[in-house]
This record gives structure tokens, sequence and C-alpha cells, in this order.
């Protein structure tokens, strides 16, 4: 009990987060091998792991650095583009999906990564809001080289157009396969991402987010949020700490992207479109800029809701936009937070001997 | 030998002379009053000592080193930390965690190591984290390391940002305005305070103020600015008997 009370809240504070994410996994894992899950719900798990994922990452952006992020679909695009065509192009030399599917999360990230970084460096110099405007216009970019790109091979070699006419005029030799396909996209990725493998790179990437936040280069990010001018005079060189925080985003955004093109036999451009950047940004808002559990909540509760209210059809957005302001409604109310605050007080006295506590 | 000589230093917004030629000159340990009327130029001297403004002519000079021209994480990391005139805490970090910012650039770990807090993070954290904790209870503020910086009083918001600025390891402490909006009890606290960060840590401290009874407390010299041109200066009971003064401040008779 001693060691257990030495633990700073924030380190409690990280346990339960972890805890509930192993807890989930188990609970839903089991469920999945007894047999009684349903097609539906099968199909939303990886998805939604992804965008938990996704939404995570954003929030390093919008609720650690302050900054305003529209282009997050565009680095899942990135990430789910560049793994997919890595795993097709190794399928037949590394057989075994458990090491290529690491390989392909790690370089679906990095990618995402370079790009998140090249796009930093003019952006994040900047005071305003030019990270929205330009991440907004990566994300369509993005959206469109790969809604365009052609990449076959066949006797010559690997053949990389950005038109279709190019395999017209040259027309492809030989044994010839397609990867991507212009607007068609890509096909035939390999089914590696399971639920188990999403659950632990959740994990992973929770560890990661939440120790960063509480470390020197974390503290760096937020103090550079809170007030830029006094950080500078703390000896915090605020563009280094922005980029780290924005690359980090762009890391784990394409490692989102690479979960969740592994689940899709056909993946097209245009599904990153720009209303996926702003429903991961409502994710991030509402779950509580800065909280990472709350994000893990309201990415599940908002990603699944839409699919259960399925059965109503045509009232199904209309349902989908009310929940959405009466939890923006509740969240932000003094009263439900004082009851909130109430409840928990309560149960205060009987968790005496338990670290940490919700926030 | 000065630790701080500034050398005709001067900057100019337009047609407008903020300040004009200010020579100062503050030994190691001497705690130094800047003071004059309002909108005379005193944030504007500590914000060109810090690299927020960059002077328009003249040098100023931190133990054989020119600040002319370095940004302000520069001459944070040369040994200048300040505080603010209208407070600038990180008002949604706690208030443990302000301070252990200001140790950022004297810990030592890399990234990797933050990521799975390993390594040297554990070490270096737990050394943060005590000596921010002793600073705390310097400033009496260590009931208090788990609030956010923004939920604290007033009073206490101030003492946090000496707090902090202190932890980034300075030689010069500038304090602009330390007692502002302070009362009476709360300013001689203060007081007491500062002495001891001047005898305990070999702190030399520069401060703008405005309370009189804080100046004529605790500063040794004083250097009296109005409409950016130096006044007077010298030791603290001359300048403040000097009529010139009295007259910037209360003033003519007619």
């Amino acid at each position: 009990m001693k060691k257990a009370l030495s633990i700073s809240r924030k380190a409690g504070d990280r346990y339960i987060t972890y805890l509930l994410l192993i807890v989930i996994f188990v609970g839903v894992q089991s469920f999945l091998n007894s047999g009684a899950a349903s097609r539906s719900f099968k199909g939303l798990l990886i998805p939604t792991c992804a965008y938990i994922l996704a939404a995570m990452a954003l929030n390093l952006v919008v609720g650690v650095s302050g900054e305003l992020s529209l282009g997050q679909a565009g680095f899942m695009c990135v990430g789910a583009f560049v793994g997919s065509l890595f795993s097709l192009l190794t399928e037949a030399t590394i057989a075994n999906p458990l090491i290529r599917f690491p390989l392909a999360l790690l370089l679906g990230g990095v990618v995402a990564g370079i790009f998140g970084f090249l796009i930093g460096i003019p952006v994040l110099r900047l005071r305003g809001d030019y990270l929205a405007i330009v991440t907004l216009a990566f994300g369509e970019i993005i959206k469109t080289i790969f809604n365009n790109l052609y990449i076959a091979s066949d006797d010559t070699g690997l053949r990389i157009a950005f038109s279709v006419d190019a395999f017209n005029e040259k027309p492809l030799a030989g044994n010839a396969t397609y990867y991507i396909k212009g607007a068609q996209g890509i096909n035939g990725t390999p089914q590696d991402s399971t639920f188990a493998i999403c659950m632990i790179v959740l994990l992973i990437a929770a560890v990661i987010m939440l120790n960063f936040m509480d470390s020197k280069q974390g503290r760096a990010v937020m103090a550079a949020r809170d007030n830029r001018i006094a950080a500078e005079a703390m000896g915090v060189n605020v563009t280094r700490a922005k980029m780290t925080a924005f690359v980090m985003s762009a890391f784990f955004g394409g490692v989102a992207g690479v979960l969740y093109s592994h689940n899709l036999n056909s993946l097209i451009a245009t599904k990153f479109d720009y209303n996926l950047s702003i429903l991961i940004l409502v994710f991030v808002v509402l779950g509580g800029m800065n909280k990472m559990r709350g994000v893990m909540i309201s990415t599940t509760v908002l990603y699944i809701l839409p699919e259960v209210l399925r059965a109503l059809k045509d009232y199904r957005m209309l349902i989908y936009a009310i929940v959405l302001i009466v939890m923006m409604l509740l969240t932000n109310s003094k009263s439900v937070r004082a009851f909130a605050e109430k409840v928990t007080g309560a149960l205060k006295p009987k968790k005496k001997n338990q670290t940490g506590g919700a926030e | 030998m000065a630790l701080l000589e500034t050398k005709d230093l001067s900057i100019q917004f337009g047609g407008l002379k903020a300040v004009d030629r200010l020579n100062l000159s503050i030994k190691k340990g001497q705690l130094y009053g800047l003071i004059g009327p309002n909108g005379a130029g005193k944030t504007t001297v500590f914000n060109m000592l810090t690299g927020v403004y960059a002077p328009t002519s003249g040098t100023a000079v931190l133990d054989g080193v020119t600040l002319n021209g370095k940004s302000p994480v520069e001459i944070n990391k040369l040994g200048v930390a300040r505080t603010f005139q209208n407070i600038r805490l990180f008002g949604k970090m706690s208030v443990l965690d302000n301070v252990r910012l200001g140790f950022g650039n004297s810990i030592h770990y890399s990234l990797f190591e933050s990521f799975f807090h390993i390594g040297r993070y554990r070490k270096a954290e737990r050394e943060a984290t005590e000596k921010a904790m002793e600073l705390l209870k310097v400033f009496n503020l260590d009931g208090e390391k788990d609030y956010l910086a923004s939920n604290l009083p007033y009073g206490k918001q101030r003492r946090l940002e000496i707090a902090r600025a202190m932890a980034t390891g300075p030689k010069l402490l500038l304090l602009d305005e330390p007692a502002a909006g302070m009362n009476p009890n709360e300013t001689a606290d203060l007081m007491d305070t500062i002495r001891f960060v001047r005898d305990n840590f070999d702190m030399t401290i520069l401060l703008i103020e405005h309370d009189m009874k804080l100046v004529s407390g605790i500063c040794e010299e004083l250097t009296v600015l109005n409409f950016g041109t130096e006044l007077a200066k010298g030791p603290t009971a001359e300048v403040l008997n000097n009529p010139r003064v009295i007259t910037a401040y209360i003033g003519e008779d007619d």
C-alpha cells in the first residue's frame, strides 16, 4: 500500500486509462471468442480502434499544443496507402503477417510523420491559425494525389503514373499487377488488422502519449500553448516544442490509417476527405481537449452511435446531431459538473486506498 | 565588476523614444530598483533586456556577454529570468509543473526516454520534482502544488511567477511589479521572500515597483526613469529625497 501511495496523481490517472483499455480488450475479445458477436459488431471494432488512435493523435495538436489542425484525414490517408502498398509488395517475401504488419505500421507512421515535419517547418514558426489553413489544404492535396495515382508492376519493373494515359500509351507488358489504380484505389490489401493487434497498438500509443505529456518535452508543449511569451522567457524553444507534438500527431495518424486500411479489401482515397478530418476533430473537442481518456470514450460513442441508429433510417443523422448538442451542453454545464463532483466526492472515502482518481 | 551593464540603451517606436540612453550598472548580489511614473518605459527596459524587443541603439552586457540580438530563449539560457507585470503563468498546468518547466534546460533526457519513462528520465524527474518542491516551500506554495496555476489567488500567482523564474537558474532576476495588487501583509511577506532569495541563492535582482514601501525597504540602489530618460540614480534614500524625483511623481507646486 505504501508503494501505491507514492505513485503521483498523474501516474495513477494514466494507469486508470491503461486498465480501462486492458479491461475492454479482455471483455471484447472473450465476447468474440464466445462466437456470439454479430457480424456488424465485428465490423465496427477495427475502424473504431483506428479512429480512437487518430483522435488521440489529433488531441496532441489540438488539446496539448493548442493549434488547430484540419488535416488528420490526410495523415491517415498517407499511412493507409503507404502501409497497404508495403504489405502488397512484400506479401510474397515476408509471409508472416506478424512481422509484415508491424513493419507496415511503422512505415506508414514514419512517412506520415515526415509529411507532418515538412508541413511544420514553415507553418509552426508563425503565430495564428495558419496551421488550420495549411493542414486543410494538405488533406485535400493528399486525397487528390492518391485519387489519381497509378502504381503497377510488369516485366519492366515498377511503374508509377499520375494518369491512366501513361499505361495506355505504353501498355503493361507481360505479368502485370496493379497496386494502386487511381480512383479505384488499392485492392487486395492483406487483412492483417485484427482487434488484438489494434488494442496492442492503442495501448502502446496511449503509453507514449500520456508519458510524453508528463515529461519535460510535454510540459514545454503545454507551456507554449498556455502562454507563448512566458514560455520563451523560460527558455522553451516554442517552434521545436510544437513541431514535436505535430510530428507525433502525424505519425500516429499514419499508424491509424494503416490499421484502418488493413481491415478493408478495397480502399479509395476519397474516404479520407475533409468531412473525416472534421469528424475526428469533433471526437476530440467533445471528448475534452487535453484529456486522452475522454477522447477515447467520445470517439467510441460517436463512431458507433450512427451505426446503431441505422435502423432509424432518415432520422439517424437528426438523432446524432441531437446527441452531439446534448453532449456539448452537458460537458460544459456548470451544474452538471458540480453534480459529477458531488458524486465522485461521495465515492471518495471508499476509495481511500486507491491512487489517482477521475479528473 | 558589474553583472549587468547597459550602455546608452535606447529604443524608438516610430517617432517615440520609449527609452533614451539608459545606463545601468548592477553589481552581483545587488537588489536594484527601477522606478518611475506610469509610461516611463520601465517594462520596455525589461523587454529589451530579455530579447522581446531589439534595442535601436546601445548595448546590454551580462557577465561579459552581449545580449543584443539574442532571442528570449538564448537570453534565458545565459542567465536572465523575469516575471511579468500582467501575470503570465501556464494557467492549465499545475503549480508544480509550472516550476518544473523552469528546469527544462537543466535536466537532460531524450524524447525516447520520455515516451517510456525509462533511462535518465526517472532520476532527472525525481531531482527536478525535489528541487521544485524546495522552491515552492521558499515561496510558501508547497500546499498548492497540485492546483491549476490559474486557480491560485492573485498574490500566490505573483509568487509562483517568481518561483518559476528561479527554476531556470538565473544569475539575474527581473521582477516586474512583484507587489502589484498585494495587500500590505502580502507585500511585507514578499519583501522577506525577495531578501531571502537574494541571500540564499546569491541572486542579483532588478525590480520595477510602484510600492514605495517595498522599494525603500529592500532596494539598495535605484534608477528613476521619466519619459524614457534617466532622471536620477544612486543609493535609495538619496534618490527618493531628490526634489526632481518628487516632482516627477507628485507634480510641481503651483
